[in-house]
C-alpha cells in the first residue's frame, strides 16, 4: 500500500501520536486512562520535545515571542 | 499469569491466516474476539500492566510510548490491509476478553454504522510547511554587534531588524495559511471527510520550517493516490510554501464519529 503519491518511510512518531492520541473511536474500557485529557498529551509531548532536542539540528527558528 | 486484554480495532471478519504471525504490545500474539459479523482485535497484556498507574507510567516515557504506539499501528495497519477496520484510541484496555465481547454486544450497532462509512476507505495526512530563510541569523549577527559597541544606534538597528523580522515571518505566515485554505477548499472536494490535527511544534516534527496546516483526508483508497497527486501539483505552483503528506493511513482520525464536524 505505498503509490507513487506516497513517502516510502518509516511513519514518523509525530504523525502517529496525533492519530493515536487524538483519534481512534474513544471507548470506556475497564481501566480508565483518559488518555485524551491535554495533560496527558502534553506530558508525552514534553517529553518528546525533550527527546527530540538532543538529537535535532540546532538551526531551528526560535519562536517569536 | 492473569491478564487483561489489550484491544487495538473492532473488524469485519477475516481469514486469521491472515494476521498469523502478528503481535501487538509487548510482543504478545494477537487473537479474534468475535460477536456475530464483528471481531475485536486483541492481545494479552500482563496484568501488572493493567492497571491504570502501571499504564499510565509507561505511556509518560517517551521510549514506551513509542513502543506502544508503534506497535498499536502495527496491529491496525495489518489488520486495516485486509479488512475494514475501525481502530480504538490508544490503550483501550478490558480485564477480560468477555468485557471486550460485552463491548462488541452494546455499541453493534454503532460499530457496524461506522465500519460501514469507514470500508474501502484511507486516510491521507496532508501538511504544509513556511520557511523563515535566514530569519534568526539576522538577529544574531545585529545582536552581537550590539554587544561589541552598544551605541544608540546599533540598539536602534537591533530593534528595526527584530520588526522586519517578525513583519516578514507574519506575511510569509499569512501567505501560507492563505494557500493551505486554497489547498483544504480543493482537496476536501476529492475527499470523503476532512479534519484538521493541531499544528506541530517545530522541535516536534523532523521537516525544516514551521507547520502552519496539519490536516487529515478520508478518501476512497482508489483515491488516495489521486488526491496526493493533487495537493503536490497546487504546493508545485506556491514556492512559498512546503508540502508533506503522510500515508495512506488507516481511518484513525474518522474513527469516532460523535466527533465529526
Amino acid at each position: 500500500m505505498s503509490p507513487a503519491a506516497f513517502p516510502a518511510r518509516e511513519v514518523a512518531l509525530v504523525d502517529l501520536l496525533d492519530r493515536l492520541l487524538a483519534g481512534g473511536i474513544v471507548l470506556a474500557g475497564d481501566i480508565t486512562l483518559a488518555i485524551a485529557d491535554i495533560d496527558m498529551v502534553q506530558i508525552s509531548l514534553r517529553a518528546l520535545i525533550t527527546s527530540l532536542g538532543r538529537t535535532t539540528r540546532s538551526g531551528a527558528a526560535e519562536p517569536d515571542q | 499469569m492473569s491478564t487483561a486484554s489489550y484491544t487495538y480495532a473492532v473488524a469485519r471478519p477475516f481469514n486469521p491466516t491472515q494476521a498469523a504471525g502478528l503481535v501487538g504490545v509487548d510482543g504478545a500474539a494477537i487473537h479474534l474476539v468475535r460477536h456475530q459479523d464483528l471481531v475485536a482485535v486483541v492481545s494479552p497484556l500482563a496484568s501488572a500492566d493493567a492497571d491504570e498507574t502501571a499504564l499510565r507510567a509507561r505511556l509518560e516515557t517517551l521510549a514506551e510510548l513509542e513502543v506502544i504506539a508503534r506497535a498499536h499501528h502495527r496491529v491496525v495497519a495489518a489488520v486495516a490491509a485486509c479488512t475494514p477496520t475501525l481502530p480504538f484510541r490508544l490503550a483501550t484496555v478490558h480485564r477480560t476478553d468477555d468485557r471486550v465481547a460485552q463491548l462488541l454486544r452494546r455499541e453493534y450497532r454503532r460499530f457496524r454504522e461506522t465500519l460501514d462509512r469507514l470500508a474501502g476507505r484511507v486516510e491521507v495526512g496532508v501538511k504544509i510547511y513556511v520557511q523563515h530563510a535566514g530569519a534568526s541569523a539576522g538577529a544574531m549577527s545585529v545582536a552581537e554587534k550590539t554587544d561589541g559597541y552598544g551605541s544608540a544606534r546599533a540598539g536602534r538597528d537591533y530593534l528595526r531588524n527584530r520588526r522586519e523580522q517578525r513583519d516578514r515571518r507574519q506575511h510569509a505566515w499569512r501567505r501560507a495559511t492563505t494557500a493551505a485554505e486554497q489547498m483544504d477548499a480543493v482537496l476536501a472536494g476529492l475527499a470523503v471527510d476532512h479534519r484538521q490535527h493541531r499544528t506541530q511544534s517545530a522541535e516536534l516534527s523532523a521537516a525544516p520550517g514551521e507547520n502552519v496546516f496539519n490536516a487529515a483526508y478520508l478518501v476512497d483508497a482508489g483515491r488516495a493516490e489521486e488526491l496526493a497527486a493533487r495537493a503536490q501539483r497546487l504546493a508545485a505552483e506556491n514556492p512559498h510554501v512546503t508540502l508533506e503528506i503522510t500515508g495512506p493511513w488507516p481511518p484513525y482520525s474518522f474513527a469516532d464519529s460523535e466527533e465529526r464536524t
